[in-house]
């Protein structure tokens, strides 16, 4: 008798070990869109490629505080100044059981060169690739490049074999026909979650790989991710336990998710810097009064800098970002590759200054302008405009708000219209983290080749900023390099270009049943879900 | 009738060119798709190029014609955010939209027919000036207010219902049906109240209105001097005199339920064709606003098609001035 009890007991026991790791840990989150599309090379946007991610790998990675590790790629070397070799990891396999080699890094280098590819900038990166063996690859690129890796991480690699079955070794177009759409709605990675089904708009199911060949700590076994449009739904989904994580949680319902059980909102800075600019190309503002007429005040220094000196940024810090903003003094975040805090300061702001800027820059009276605001791209971003008005409104500006939804405002303010803007808001994170994006893309020129000064929106221009900024792109001596960014930002600071407000806050909100890492750049990784 | 009919149609494709035409102009002030189609680094060339693709660069009767010659052959283009045909995200989208309706519409009437007559009959008592304070509400409240209130009671504060989505679905074939799961009823109650309530108080409210009247009238008045019983009166000979108004009243509102669950579907989540359309509006995805607005245009055009053609059917006096003026 004694020993049959032993026997189930043991029999007992034996099967609880054996359902411990089999336990499903559920994990469901939201955000405020859909990923554009599960096709890793469709769409350059950061929740979609934050979220194919799960499922898909680069070369390189980001931990949960931005330092590069490395992924499918061990390691990696500039061995000669155009050439960076990568030695792939051994043993890796695609989710269908594929083998990861060379060849599926050169396949997908094709593939980000295909008419509806969104990576074609990261395409323009690579001149040539050059498969050594099934686990060595080159990449040789048209000039040296130090920051190439930086680059890399969202290039996420596809099995060759899988999309030539599936006739998809072409990134999912909008405007073609159906090739290359299989991959829009089905995907096949080397990454921790599968894809276990998709219903765009509505809702995603991925499910852990356990044939993955890193060492995570998430424990969660599927994941269930639905998109929630509106803020209110989001918020209350979230309170009521219906899912584990949501974001963006507004700002104003911060308090709210404190007072209630068993949720609270997780913050932190972006590295998205908010700033201003100024129309710096016409002769005579498109806005402007009676004031203005035959003039553009803000080709004068003087006038930049009492704008700044006008803003009060604590108070907005204070009044519209509920204190969870970070003030900048640089286009650049903390988190950016190249910011120096040294240089991270602002000058104090001062009414009495400013006016006397504007009076000897002959607007004493001020001067009429108006000023394009989106009002659902950033955190409070139509608030922030409004206290901006109010603020130059003491210096005599008056500045009339044309705040409008994204679609609308970026039609207006961007290259495809002509860069139709006197004074704007806008915010950046530059996708490389690296410095060099932000000088390229904001602070050059325009009309150069490539995108050089693309999001300049306001025109401001000193081509000396060109010129470092093309040095900074191939320097590979990392001291000089930082200094001739320094160099550049002195400069832009100096001749305030554009007036930068702050580090916008992260603002998501978790159940206590969870533990996530949140990244800086706003990107949420299954990886760091641990399910309490 | 031939000839009405014909009429009628040739009426109907005029309507459908029309609502076509100013929802194509009025796309042109929802703002630019192509920056929410690609990523901050995308280079204005490919920006450039891809607008070509997409035929935007097109002068606006160019792009209007090649979109009605499409739509003609059932052709909707691809959505820009989905990356999918049109035609095969809206029969996706369109069981959740149809089943919220329905159940929208059976509870509308359920609800709002019986307490239409009641208080039609009990004028003064006080649960009919309950019914007539709630009906109030119904009608004056914006519906994603009432939405959102009920998310906060049932959904937060009580945790009886989910606060959004569709909960669990069935397919059966391509239709995908939440009601053979717990948690698919669970998640249609609410969204089908929110979306009820307006109609059900104007159904109440007209019920009533038309009870009156015809309480008021000769043939009632005699049947109560006869001593017909009151139940009798009320229900056979009253009741069924309300109706006629009622019931076109009721099917024109169908049209207007499916329409008007945008917000229901927007402020709950819940994946029909109107949340769909909320989120095109936001990322000026033309290829579904246009295929949306002319569907709803075409079930608005098919419902007032069919009401025609029953008033022909049940008022001779149309058929005779017809055949006299119909050379």
């Amino acid at each position: 008798m004694r020993s049959l009890t032993k026997t189930l007991t043991a029999a007992l026991l034996g099967s609880a070990m054996l359902a411990a790791p089999a336990s499903a840990e559920e994990f469901k989150f939201a955000f405020q869109g859909d990923a554009g599309t599960m096709d890793p090379h469709g769409l350059f946007e950061t929740f979609t490629l934050g979220f194919q991610r799960n499922i898909y790998e680069g070369l390189v990675a980001r931990d949960g505080n931005m330092a590069m590790t490395g992924a499918l790629a061990e390691s990696w070397e500039n061995t000669s100044p155009k050439v960076w070799t990568f030695n792939l990891r051994k043993g890796v396999k695609f989710h269908n059981g594929n083998d990861f080699t060379a060849d599926d890094v050169a396949f997908s280098v094709e593939r980000i060169k295909t008419e509806g590819s969104d990576m074609k900038v990261v395409a323009a990166l690579i001149d040539k690739v050059k498969i050594i063996d099934d686990h060595t690859i080159e990449f040789h690129t048209p000039a040296p490049n130090p920051i190439m890796p930086l680059q890399l991480e969202i290039f996420y690699i596809m099995d060759k074999e899988w999309s030539e079955e599936n006739k998809t070794t072409e990134a999912t177009s909008v405007a073609g026909g159906d090739e290359g759409n299989f991959a829009n709605l089905n995907a096949n990675g080397t990454g921790p979650f599968k894809l276990e089904s998709r219903q765009s708009g509505v809702k995603t199911v991925l499910v852990r790989n356990d044939d993955h060949w890193e060492d995570i700590d998430s424990n969660v076994t599927k994941a269930i991710f639905t998109p929630i449009d509106q803020d209110a739904t989001r918020v209350a989904a979230l309170i009521s336990g219906d899912v584990d994580l949501a974001w963006p949680i507004p700002v104003q319902d911060w308090n709210r998710l404190e007072s209630a059980d068993g949720v609270k909102p997780l913050t932190g800075p972006e590295a998205r810097t908010i700033f201003l600019g100024f129309n710096q190309t016409d002769d005579e503002l498109k806005t402007g009064g009676e004031a203005t007429k035959g003039k553009n005040p803000f080709k004068d220094v003087r006038v930049r800098q009492a704008f700044m000196q006008a803003i009060d940024i604590e108070a907005i810090k204070k009044k519209i970002m509920r204190g969870s903003a970070t003030p900048a003094g640089l286009m650049i975040a903390p988190q950016i590759n190249g910011f120096t805090e040294a240089q991270n300061t602002r000058p104090d702001h001062d009414v009495a200054a400013a006016k006397k800027l504007m009076e000897e820059a002959g607007y004493g009276d001020g001067f009429e302008v108006t000023m394009d605001c989106p009002n659902d791209r950033y955190v409070n971003d139509e608030k922030i405009c409004q206290a901006s008005a109010s603020m130059l409104a003491k210096i005599g500006v008056k500045v009339n708000l044309l705040a409008q939804t994204k679609s609308k405002y970026f039609g207006k303010v961007l290259a495809q219209n002509e860069y139709d803007t006197d004074f704007f808001l806008l915010g950046w994170t530059p996708s490389t983290f690296d410095a060099h994006n932000v000088l390229s893309a904001l602070m050059s020129c325009r009309g150069g080749e490539d995108n050089i000064g693309a999001f300049n929106l306001g025109g401001y221009c000193n081509p000396k900023i060109n010129e470092l900024t093309a040095k900074v792109q191939s320097e590979t001596d990392q001291d000089k390099r930082q200094a001739m960014i320094e160099e550049a930002f002195q400069i832009h600071s100096d001749e305030v270009g554009h007036i930068p407000l702050h580090q916008q806050p992260l603002s998501w909100g978790v159940s206590d049943k969870v533990d996530v890492v949140q990244r800086p750049d706003n990107v949420f990784d299954l990886r760091s879900a641990v399910v309490k | 009738m031939i000839s009405f009919l014909i009429k009628r149609l040739l009426q109907s494709i005029l309507v459908m060119l029309t609502v076509a035409l100013i929802a194509f102009a009025l796309f042109r002030y929802v703002g630019d798709p192509i920056n929410n189609m690609v990523g901050q680094d995308t280079t204005l060339e490919e920006r450039a190029d891809l607008r070509e693709r997409l035929g935007l660069d097109d002068p606006f009767f160019v792009q209007f014609g090649r979109f009605v010659v499409n739509a003609a052959q059932g052709e909707f283009g691809i959505s820009y955010q989905h990356r999918r045909p049109v035609s095969e995200l809206i029969a996706e989208r369109a069981p959740a939209t149809l089943e919220l309706s329905l159940l929208s519409a059976i509870l509308a009437i359920a609800i709002g027919i019986p307490m239409g007559v009641y208080t039609a009959i009990h004028r003064d008592g006080w649960l009919s000036r309950a019914f007539m304070s709630l009906s109030l509400i119904g009608i004056s409240l914006p519906t994603f207010l009432i939405g959102i209130l009920l998310i906060l009671l049932f959904g937060v504060i009580l945790r009886w219902l989910p606060t959004f989505g569709r909960g669990e679905v069935v397919q059966l074939g391509w239709w995908s049906t939440g009601f053979l799961t717990w948690s698919g009823i669970k998640a249609l109650i609410m969204p089908a109240i929110t979306l009820a309530l307006f109609q059900m108080t104007l159904i109440m409210r007209l019920v009533r209105a038309e009870m009156l009247e015809v309480l008021r009238t000769d043939f009632v008045k005699f049947g109560r001097a006869r001593g017909l019983p009151d139940r009798y009166i009320h229900f056979k000979t009253a009741l069924k005199n309300t109706m006629v108004p009622v019931i076109t009243i009721i099917g024109l509102q169908l049209g207007a339920i499916i329409a008007f669950a945008i917000i229901t579907e927007t402020v709950f989540q819940w994946p029909g064709m109107g949340l769909m359309f909320i989120q095109a509006v936001r990322e000026v995805d033309i290829p579904i606003m246009a295929a949306y607005l002319v569907m709803i245009a075409l079930i608005f055009v098919i419902i007032n098609l069919i009401v025609d053609m029953l008033y022909y059917v049940v008022d001779p006096r149309l058929r005779v001035d017809r055949a006299a003026t119909g050379h």
